[in-house]
């Protein structure tokens, strides 16, 4: 079986040569010659390596869509087409937002500026942003250490609409190209992305040992810096049957495999409390691959769609090759780490009920954006009558697993929602969980933060107190 | 790497001129006042960075690219120690010898020559025993990158544990310093504090600080046709680079080259960091005979290489009753880690620096650097000066609130006035800058009309605060040690009439050879595009000092100016000769030469003095008149050509709940002298600014203090993941910046000033706002104390005591 690789690049067919089932999307074009991605960080945090990928758009068309190439396994873009900053212009023929960043001291060493070209031009782009309308909350996920950023910012900010002639932008007009499955074996390992949901669960079932890579925002982590071993992958990102979601009658269903950042538009609001999570979930360049999936699977008790997703109340759909079965999330995670969920099984779909209408998501970092949480706090909360009648609360970073505050949840029942109400219950809170001592936090800012965090639940949520 | 897109034509929009505009129309991109404008054409007008085409279009190499033209390339990778202290029982690398691609695994046995890399003597380049955690046991050369990695994995490597120091109260109970202390001494501080009116004491914390170039250390070696051994460093100081690999390998200076053809960013962390990295590619490229490439990635650089020096300093300061600072005593104590390296010299500068603007008539300071079991803190950015500004503003900050005075005016009153000098006896020039430039930032900001906004707001919220301060910068331009004060350059200009400029200075993205180009295009009388900029190298001029000290366009500026007027002098008795006319009428501008009413082209007038047999080529060379040092007995003498005097406002707002805070507003206004290139000077500012502001809110280096055997002295904050710099989102939304006009002649080339560092210390601002807001949480007369850095956490923490001042429990 050939081991080669063949995507586009910048425009011009490239054929790769994997050697190792690893090899990330950076390191494959740094080889091939387009040495303007680099490599900063390595834990897809600082968005240096940043490249644009076309991916399905809602109406048949496609997006450039940015993501952290050091986490993108090189084997995952057979049959796809990638462009860098050194396909977005050229020394003679400047691109509009590499004309900006030059000419404005946009850049001063330059290693990140390939990076904030290519994550400026995906917000360029963005069908439907009109002129003048730069979302500066796209270049969340793109660190530079030189220029404190004033001059980037306003290059972006200024950015007019591409010209009508841009063959980048009718590019879009077009759909994506079709996933594809793969099946490459390397001297290092084995590298299998399957066609269908039963392949890879019945790939599963008869190598339950493999790395399952449902975007690879955390598994690429654990590759690149940590030089994690993974000599047998299977890459589920793309799945279709992973990649519904249903707005039903009662309850809806989220497909594991939705990338985070589609999750707002096709909720369609009706689960106002992801809408809370997404924009703080990570960056853009990482919610372009992440998903919830991905996030459950790992079970890392610092994530943070668990708390959200225990605060809704969440049930999982766990399939194997012989069938499904569905575990509510709050009785999912048994340890740091692990789950009830066997390895030859995945999770293929996210059920959520009706929504309270009272709700927040609370995250306490040392950086607004793009941070780990030291603790993360949702709220689902339904009052009748100014009384709380019902209340889930899902914890994050305070111990070995996201925790559901069930004593907090029954302090809170039953009484009237008041500030005292919410005063009294923050001390049951505090004392929820076995919070650490880490780089990221105290366990006493801990305690106290999911004190803090319930009274200002409450103040920013008085309720109607005529019912909701 | 000539970039093809013509700059000199390009158009630049003029700086607004405006300096008044109402607030709200003043939102970002804010540049108040235009550039101060010179009869020149060039040299002060907005030149984007010479790499700014190529670094949009990813076209721009950095070192490690310079391997991919290569054939044959080894890989080398470091086996890295899990313990911060103990004994090598024994290395067994035949694991990774039998690993796919492993050619050789380095080890202390394989160093032909000594096994020092570092002035200071006591760094080897591969250490007998451990003495931090991640400290290079052995490094695995292999054929590809992941295959060094996965055999570095597999050399098994046997450590008896023995106990380490990782604390300062460790060090100071264990008497492990890394060299005598130094003093700063005048007037007598112990008398002056027994008769002042006010005497406050209190201790002053301050965390280090990781460069975080984005360019790991990065270092490509092989062996040319003639035994020469030839390293590719990313390296701010290719001599001192080129010393340790000649040290390293056993060879003189002439068998060893350096190039540093530029950096992805620096900050101080590659003026002896880089070092290592080069000796290693080296001595794997002398031994294999292959070329050798090392570049780290972010867990191994943090963990091997060095670091702003955390400390802090416990204090007594006294007041008379006018608020005047009488006196002084202090004892500052860095972390310098496992090695002196550079710390002797930071410490120097943290005591130089301790005054920053204000008068301080008794000052009895002592400084030390403590010996831990950590990475070997080095130069950054500052370089101590930031510790020892740090220490001083945080007492004003304090003292003010005890004194229930508006720091502003606390701050204000004490500010050096002319003719007064600092404890260690160099007179404070031009000293009237200080009330200008503190006095222009306070307006740019509309300072008054703020702090009425503040306390408005914080009137009417209970949750939220808001926070207003300002502050100054003093910082003295110059290595502290004078011989370091030197810069030579060539240049060449060949027969088209096209310029070849080299010199001492490194880039690393502070567009140093940008403003080296404008220099030489100016002096030669030539356009911009007829001049290129050479990668540095040790084998075109040698004997270079470090970039590093704010010097760079000052030492090298002057340098290649000298080049060039000796060309210039050749070049005009050959123009008045094409001219007719007198030499002295000759002038060289814009590529034309003229005179006598009639021109030339530059390039004809040079092929004519080629035929002439006129050298058309030449060195120059620079060193910094009036300068002294002595550290020896107390620290003494005018170690800084001059001062830089910038003055920053900010304003921050915090909440309540979490200790978070974001930053409202930045205006700052800043001493470039005459700026050489505003755009690039501006650049400057704003990074400087903001990783200042990094350093003192949201960066926090944390090693693992804790008894667990596994864990102890293990650096807990190693990637992007957990050590947070600012992102642009951070950034404050109104961010101005002014370079001041009439603040030129302190004697440097074409009357600008040093802007690498002194920015980075306007950061002090910000942290004074957290302060302010802070306090705003408690009743008047509540001291707010914070340490560096001022987390969300420990802002939390300083809110709860000042609302438990209050009573509010």
């Amino acid at each position: 079986m050939s081991n080669e690789i063949r995507f586009r690049v910048n425009g011009r067919e490239e054929t790769f040569e994997l050697t190792d089932p690893r090899t990330s999307l950076l390191n494959c074009l740094r080889s091939l010659g387009w040495t303007g991605v680099r490599e900063a960080c390595g834990e897809g945090e600082c968005g240096a390596c940043t490249v644009l990928v076309a991916t399905p758009d809602a109406d048949g068309g496609s997006r450039w869509t940015a993501v952290d190439s050091c986490l993108v396994p090189a084997a995952e873009l057979a049959g796809q087409e990638v462009l860098t900053s050194q396909g977005l212009g050229t020394p003679t023929a400047l691109h509009p937002v590499q004309a900006a960043l030059a000419g404005g001291g946009g850049s001063q060493c330059g290693y990140c500026t390939s990076g904030f070209v290519t994550a400026i031009s995906a917000e360029y782009y963005r069908p439907g942003r009109a002129a003048g309308e730069f979302d500066r909350a796209s270049l969340d996920g793109t660190l530079c250490r030189c220029t404190g950023y004033r001059p980037i910012r306003d290059a972006a900010d200024a950015l007019a609409a591409p010209a009508a002639a841009d063959a980048l932008a009718l590019r879009l007009r077009a759909p994506a190209p079709a996933r594809q499955a793969v099946d490459v074996t390397t001297p290092g390992g084995r590298f299998v992305r399957p066609a269908t949901l039963a392949e890879a669960l019945a790939f599963l079932r008869a190598h339950p040992e493999a790395v399952v890579l449902a975007g690879g925002t955390d598994v690429g982590v654990g590759i690149g810096l940590l030089h994690q071993p993974a000599e047998l992958i299977l890459d589920i990102a793309g799945l279709p049957e992973l990649s519904g979601v249903t707005l039903g009658e009662g309850a809806v269903e989220i497909g594991a495999g939705v990338p985070l950042a589609d999750l707002p538009r096709r909720l369609g609001g009706r689960l106002p409390l992801l809408d809370d999570l997404v924009p703080l979930f990570a960056s853009t360049q990482i919610r372009n691959r992440a998903t919830l999936g991905g996030n459950l699977g790992t079970a890392s008790p610092i994530g943070d769609g668990p708390p959200v997703l225990l605060a809704l109340d969440a049930d999982l759909v766990l399939a194997d090759a012989d069938g499904e079965r569905r575990v509510p999330l709050r009785d999912y995670f048994t340890g740091y780490r692990t789950t009830v969920r066997r390895p030859d099984e995945l999770i293929t779909r996210i059920v959520v009920g009706a929504p309270g209408l009272l709700h927040a998501f609370h995250k306490i970092a040392k950086r607004r954006h793009d941070d780990i949480s030291s603790v993360a706090v949702a709220y689902d909360l339904v009052l009748a009558g100014g009384v709380v009648e019902r209340v889930r609360i899902g914890l994050g970073g305070v111990a070995a697993t996201p925790l559901r505050a069930y004593a907090t949840e029954e302090a809170l029942t039953g009484r009237p929602w008041t500030a005292e109400t919410a005063r009294a219950a923050s001390r049951v809170l505090a004392g929820e969980g076995t919070p650490l001592d880490d780089h990221r936090a105290s366990a006493a800012y801990r305690r106290e933060m999911l004190a803090t965090s319930l009274v200002r639940f409450q103040r920013d949520n008085p309720g109607t107190g005529k019912g909701n | 790497m000539a970039d093809t897109t013509d700059w000199d034509s390009a158009v630049v929009e003029p700086a607004p001129t405006e300096d008044r505009l109402p607030a709200e129309a003043r939102t970002v991109g804010l540049h108040h006042g235009a550039a101060p404008q010179r009869p020149t054409a060039l040299v002060g007008t907005d030149v984007p960075h010479d790499n700014a085409i190529s670094h949009v279009t990813g076209t721009v190499q950095y070192t490690e690219d310079l391997a991919a033209g290569l054939v044959g390339v080894l890989h080398a990778w470091p086996v890295q120690a899990p313990i911060a202290r103990g004994r090598i029982v024994a290395v067994d690398a035949a694991p990774a010898l039998a690993a796919p691609g492993v050619v050789r695994v380095l080890t202390i046995d394989d160093i032909p020559g000594t096994n020092q890399i570092a002035f200071a003597g006591d760094q080897p380049l591969i250490h007998p025993e451990v003495v931090h955690e991640g400290q290079a046991v052995a490094w695995v050369l292999a054929e590809t990158r992941q295959q060094a990695i996965d055999g570095a994995l597999a050399v098994r490597v046997e450590y008896e544990q023995l106990p380490a120091v990782l604390t300062l109260d460790e060090a100071i109970a264990a008497d492990e310093w890394l060299f005598e202390p130094m003093h700063l001494l005048t007037g007598d501080a112990a008398a002056a504090l027994a008769s002042a009116t006010h005497v406050f004491a209190g201790t002053t914390e301050f965390g280090g600080q990781e460069h975080l170039y984005f360019e790991c250390q990065t270092a490509l070696a092989q062996v040319d046709s003639e035994g020469q051994v030839v390293v590719h460093s990313s390296t701010q100081a290719p001599a001192s680079t080129q010393g340790a690999v000649a040290a390293v390998l056993g060879v003189p200076l002439h068998q060893v080259t350096v190039e540093s053809l530029r950096m992805g960013g620096a900050f101080g962390g590659k003026e002896t960091q880089a070092d290592p990295v080069a000796a290693v590619a080296a001595l794997g490229s002398v031994l294999t005979r292959r070329p050798v490439l090392v570049r780290l990635d972010r867990a191994a650089d943090s963990t091997l290489t060095g670091k702003r020096h955390p400390g802090r300093a416990e204090w007594r300061i006294g007041f008379d009753a006018d608020l005047r600072i009488v006196g002084l005593t202090a004892d500052l104590v860095l972390d310098g880690g496992w090695c002196a390296d550079l710390s002797q010299a930071v410490v120097a500068r943290a005591l130089c620096h301790i005054d920053n603007a204000y008068l301080i008539p008794a000052a009895d300071v002592l400084g030390r650097a403590a010996r831990t079991n950590k990475t070997s803190q080095t130069a950054f950015r500052g370089f101590g000066g930031p510790q020892g500004m740090f220490v001083i503003e945080d007492i004003m900050g304090r003292a003010a609130l005890r004194l229930g005075v508006a720091p502003d005016e606390l701050r204000r009153r004490n500010f050096y006035r002319p003719g007064e000098r600092t404890p260690y006896q160099q007179e404070v020039n031009a000293a009237d800058r200080l009330g200008l430039v503190w006095d222009q930032a306070r307006a740019d900001a509309g300072y008054e009309r703020l702090r009425r906004e503040v306390d408005a707001f914080n009137a009417a919220h209970e949750h939220t605060k808001r926070g207003l301060a300002v502050t100054p910068v003093k910082f003295g331009v110059s290595f502290n040690q004078t011989f370091l004060n030197q810069a030579g350059a060539l240049v060449h200009v060949y027969r088209d009439g096209t310029v070849l400029v080299s010199h001492g200075g490194t880039e690393m993205g502070q567009g140093l050879h940008t403003k080296m180009l404008m220099v030489a295009a100016e002096e030669l009388g030539v356009p911009l595009r007829s001049v290129r900029l050479a990668p540095t190298r040790t084998d075109k001029v040698p004997n270079s000092s470090a970039t590093s000290a704010s010097t760079g366009a000052d030492l090298n500026g002057y340098a290649v100016a000298d080049a060039c007027a000796q060309i210039v002098a050749r070049l005009r008795p050959v123009a008045a000769e094409l001219l007719d006319t007198d030499a002295g009428g000759v002038t060289f501008a814009d590529g034309i030469v003229s005179g006598g009413g009639r021109t030339r082209p530059w390039a004809e007038v040079v092929e004519a003095a080629y035929v002439r047999r006129v050298q058309l080529w030449s060195s120059g060379f620079y060193s910094t008149p009036g300068l002294s040092w002595n550290a020896a007995g107390g620290v003494r003498g005018t170690p800084f050509k001059y001062f830089v005097y910038d003055a920053g406002v900010t304003q921050v707002e915090v909440d309540g709940d979490t200790g978070a805070y974001r930053w409202l507003s930045a205006d700052l206004a800043c001493d470039a002298g005459d700026s050489l290139a505003p755009l690039l000077d501006i650049g400057q500012i704003e990074g400087a600014y903001v990783q200042g502001v990094g350093w003192l809110t949201q960066e926090e280096l944390l090693w693992d203090t804790s008894d667990d055997p596994a864990r102890r002295g293990r650096l807990a904050t190693r990637a992007f993941s957990t050590y947070k710099i600012p992102g642009l989102l951070d950034i404050p939304e109104r961010f101005g910046v002014r370079l001041m006009t009439g603040f030129g002649g302190d004697g440097s080339i074409h009357g600008s000033k040093a802007v690498g560092e002194p920015p980075l210390m306007l950061a002090f601002s910000a942290f004074e706002a957290l302060r302010d807001a802070v306090a705003a949480f408690g009743p008047a007369g509540h001291e707010v104390v914070l340490r560096a850095p001022a987390t969300p956490e420990v802002v939390y923490w300083a809110i709860r005591d000042a609302r438990a001042a209050g009573g509010a429990g």
